[in-house]
């Protein structure tokens, strides 16, 4: 049963194969007997998931079922979830009952899906091995030793592991591919303004995107359909109109522009995950495909950029929580400075203190220009990079990382090795484009990712460009040992 | 030394819409504490400012009202700082690019000398909560009823010399807001709050002296003591070889003195930027167009067609377009009238002085511009005197019936009949033969001053119903 797609778990659903009930408790037996090797889940919704999938179940009787109707969805612990904790992976928030649903989380209610649990994250988004988490490392399904990536480790470990349907993560400078491609997945950063931002935590609000993590681009698809759109609550969300993703699923891909940046193929690539990727290139040429050189010149600015544009938002984002409202607060406060020092300093970790030094520093007064002002120069010359090169070229395709998922441990000591793990994801972000990593084929039983970037709004081109693939190659359908 | 005085003003306008800035939650005041805070204005992790498009037209027309520059593409930036009532932990404002650019306004001085005070600029941004300190003992407790509430915050150019600049000048502010009705102007409430920064240089001198701002002033009365104090305590401070801090200083209106609240070297570091959650806010010309299009004629334009149109002085035209209800009762009492001299009077002494006594607005008037236009008509056309018309007036405001009804109740119509008139003034001049020969004895120069005793004697005996004017030419004769 849970390694059906979405679509055949839907039909069989409708056809009284099996329940709503009796899918989402086959999910909370395997998350109950598996998850306590990988710590995939912080909150596991068992009550309200089957008085959830009882509610389907109905619907489904009565004929008035969506594509998700009934279908059992992990939400990254980032997505405000009304009556349920939402930590975002930090003390901070670890008493935190949300008030109200995120738009996200309220879209796929909408849709029938049923929260089966809070995936486990990097607190409050920062990281990209979800080590800093305060519930804890996810381990990566693949290879217990490491790391799922991150920040969304645990939506990527759950998909893998087959501890749900689908799940949602979010993106701010890679969050939803690298993991993907360290678990082996199917993972979508949308347009930046594709997916609403409200209810979602806000790290760094000019760069962060909801996407779907997924075990195919047609599972993608389904998800995205009931994620994407305009919302009155998000002045950032773009009226654009919401294509049908899985109408043009299947589109021939003759003809199809291809651009290889080179700066994606430079010596940081390990040579291992060159050959996946050039493989997976090859069979885009037997689809038809063309493959052209192009360059993005600014690509080795990205990391510096991000590292100040991201910390200089979050330093302003996390500034609510100040112990004042909800959220930790310290034992006994003496006065209010005492109140602010002490809930913020044991609320937050350590990833997420540097980085409000970080950021703090970045905005102050006499280096602002020459950080947070620079630093949004910089970003227009990375977009206008992207610009250039889709002048040419349909979609660029690359790996999502430079290596395969590194061990637990391996850079929680050295932040900058850490950060360039995001060396290919990260402009994606600063330009606001989509992006996917979709599996290749895998080095030395450890996943790989091909990133797919697109022009804006160009998710259903992006979704059809990976389908195509996953329905000529079978990487995406291997299941990690242990969770087949 | 002599010391000029440079006073520059920020103004706190809150803008009267119906709900906040940035959600949907309700503005109203006085409502119990918290009950009025969504979860955007709670500051609830992973919740996104809206603009509420009410406030750019409102700060559109504002900036038209002061013939500022628009900005047509503005952009909101966050204001970073810690503070228990301000939920986010920052305060979104407006900071580089405002709404409304340059601009100015024109006050009258006391001798009528008109000038212009420039306008910096005005942006709009959120208000805080509220921190209470009474009845929590050893604790704050925190309302964030007023949390969103949108303000215009006005900043004008260090262009005023005096405290009574100052106050023309915020009067003027307060005049426009009111026309154009966007904030209700309640100063008691906090509807509209000015902050003074006031500076001591020595006269000629280019430069500016180190400046103190003043702030908790909720009145005009109390704007004008604070900073006279405040000029008063920096010349002591200077004169005594003492050097003037930058400060924030709180205005105690009960002692009438300002007193120190935090120094320069307090003062936080404020990391400006741009809010990535919102959009600029950008609009063109036809947005303008629409949005002025129920403009009011404004305090300066009337003014000036009060002095063209009515022949009123600058001080009767700026008294009376002071207040837009004030203006429009004016225009229809000359319009029944025909006489606006007199109208302006009226309005001014009578009315204003009845207003006053009982605390009333002009909106509560029992005395309609229709009632009291048909009163000085009943003066113009000889029917009362304009001392019986005051009696009538308080007839009216006591709802004793229109003039008409009032004038033929109590019997109070002008005796106009000669003879009638006559009558008492050969008794007047009987009855007073002493005054009569001193009158008669005196030299033309003199007698001016000596018939008012006879005229006083005849209109007491006609209970001041006789016309004066008849009382006169006919005392002259007959004396």
């Amino acid at each position: 049963m849970h390694n059906k797609s979405i679509s055949e778990l839907a039909a069989g659903l409708r056809a009284g194969e099996f329940s709503s009930v009796e899918l989402v408790q086959h999910y909370l037996e395997r998350i109950s007997s598996l998850d306590p090797q990988l710590n995939s889940y912080i909150s596991v919704c068992n009550e309200t998931a089957l008085e959830q999938a009882a509610h389907a179940d109905q619907q489904i009787a009565a004929g008035d079922a969506n594509p998700l109707t009934g279908l059992p969805i992990a939400q990254k612990d980032i997505f405000c979830t009304k009556g349920v904790k939402t930590s975002c992976g930090s003390h901070m928030l670890d008493k935190f009952i949300s008030p109200y649903d995120a738009t996200v989380v309220a879209r796929m209610k909408q849709a029938g899906a049923i929260t089966l649990g809070k995936a486990n994250m990097d607190e409050f988004a920062m990281g990209s091995s979800n080590e800093t988490s305060w519930y804890g490392p996810v381990k990566n399904p693949w290879d217990l030793e490491k790391v799922p990536g991150g920040s969304s480790g645990g939506s990527a470990a759950a998909v893998a592991a087959r501890l749900c349907v689908a799940a949602t993560g979010t993106d701010t400078g890679g969050s939803i591919r690298q993991p993907a491609a360290f678990c082996g997945i199917t993972g979508m950063k949308p347009t930046y303004g594709r997916v609403s931002r409200y209810g979602m935590i806000a790290f760094a609000s000019s760069l962060d995107q909801g996407g779907p993590m997924t075990r195919s681009a047609e599972d993608a698809a389904i998800l995205l359909q009931a994620m994407a759109g305009v919302d009155p609550h998000d002045s950032t969300s773009v009226d654009e109109p919401v294509p049908n993703y899985s109408a043009t699923l299947n589109d021939d891909l003759s003809g199809l522009k291809i651009g290889l940046p080179k700066e994606y193929f430079d010596s940081g690539l390990d040579d291992q995950v060159a050959k996946s990727i050039e493989e997976a290139i090859e069979e885009y040429k037997k689809l038809g495909a063309e493959v052209v050189d192009v360059s993005l010149p600014n690509t080795g600015l990205a990391v510096p950029t991000y590292y100040v544009v991201a910390p200089a938002e979050c330093s302003s984002n996390l500034a609510r929580f100040d112990g004042v409202r909800y959220g930790h607060r310290c034992e006994d406060p003496q006065d209010l400075e005492d109140l602010y020092k002490r809930s913020r300093s044991e609320g937050f970790g350590a990833e997420v203190k540097r980085r409000i030094m970080i950021g703090t520093y970045a905005l102050s007064a006499g280096y602002y220009d020459a950080y947070y002002l620079k630093a949004q120069q910089i970003r227009h010359l990375i977009s206008d990079d992207f610009k250039q090169a889709f002048e040419q070229v349909d979609v660029i395709m690359g790996p999502t990382t430079p290596t395969t998922a590194f061990g637990i441990g391996e850079k929680a000591d050295d932040p900058v090795t850490m950060y360039l793990s995001d060396i290919y994801t990260i402009a994606v972000n600063l330009a606001g484009l989509p992006g996917m990593s979709i599996p290749v084929r895998p080095v030395d039983g450890r996943p790989v990712g091909l990133q797919i970037i697109g022009n804006y709004f160009a998710e259903a081109r992006l979704l059809n460009v990976a389908h195509r693939l996953q329905q000529t190659t079978d990487w995406h359908q291997s299941a990690p040992g242990g969770f087949e | 030394m002599q010391w000029e005085t440079v006073i520059g003003l920020e103004i706190h306008a809150q803008l009267a819409t119906n709900s906040k800035i940035f959600s949907g939650a309700s503005i109203a005041f006085g409502a119990d504490p918290n009950t009025q805070a969504c979860n955007v204005d709670l500051g609830m992790p992973g919740v996104l400012p809206v603009l509420n498009e009410e406030v750019v037209r409102m700060a559109v027309k504002f900036g038209t009202a002061i013939g500022a520059e628009l900005g047509k593409r503005s952009v909101f930036a966050r204001k970073n700082y810690f503070y228990p009532d301000l939920p986010k932990g920052y305060q979104i404002s407006q900071y580089e690019l405002p709404i409304v650019g340059l601009g100015h306004v024109d006050i009258v001085l006391d001798d009528g000398v008109v000038k212009r005070i420039g306008v910096t600029r005005a942006h709009l941004e959120e208000d805080a909560g509220k921190s209470l300190h009474e009845d929590f003992h050893g604790m704050t407790g925190i309302d964030l009823n007023r949390a969103g509430t949108p303000l215009l915050e006005i900043v004008s150019e260090p262009d005023m010399r005096s405290a009574k600049e100052a106050v023309a000048y915020a009067k003027m502010i307060h005049q426009i807001i009111r026309y154009i009705d966007i904030c209700d102007g309640n100063m008691q409430e906090g509807s509209f709050r000015v902050d003074a920064n006031v500076s001591m240089r020595p006269k000629g001198q280019e430069e500016f002296g180190t400046r103190a701002e003043l702030k908790n002033i909720n009145s005009f009365r109390f704007l004008e003591k604070a900073i006279n104090f405040e000029i008063e305590r920096q010349i002591d401070v200077l004169e005594s070889g003492g050097e003037v801090v930058q400060e924030t200083r709180l205005y105690d209106a009960d002692k009438d003195e300002t007193r120190s609240m935090r120094s320069k070297e307090e003062a936080n570091d404020y990391r400006y930027f741009p809010d990535p959650d919102l959009l600029p806010v950008e609009f063109d010309d036809d947005f303008i167009t629409a949005v002025t299009a129920d403009m009011p004629e404004l305090p300066e334009a009337r003014r000036q067609r009060f002095m063209d149109q009515y022949g009123l002085s600058i001080q009767d035209a700026v008294t009376l377009v002071s207040s837009r209800m004030q203006a429009d009762y004016f225009e229809a009492v000359v319009a029944v009238s025909g006489d606006a001299k007199l109208s302006a009077n009226w309005v001014m002494g009578e009315l204003t002085a009845a207003l006053n006594k009982e605390g009333q607005e002009i909106s509560d008037t029992p005395v309609s511009a229709e009632m009291l236009g048909g009163l000085i008509q009943r003066i113009l056309d000889n029917t009362i005197s304009g001392k019986i018309a005051k009696q009538v007036f308080d007839a009216m405001w006591n709802g004793e019936g229109s003039v008409d009804e009032i004038i033929e109740a109590k019997g109070l119509k002008q005796i106009t009949d000669s003879g009638a008139i006559e009558q008492i003034v050969d008794e007047v001049i009987a009855a007073n033969p002493q005054q009569v020969e001193n009158y008669r004895s005196a030299e033309e120069q003199k007698r001016g001053k000596m018939i008012g005793f006879f005229v006083g004697q005849v209109m007491k005996a006609s209970k001041g119903k006789a016309n004066p004017q008849q009382v006169n030419e006919l005392l002259k004769q007959k004396l």
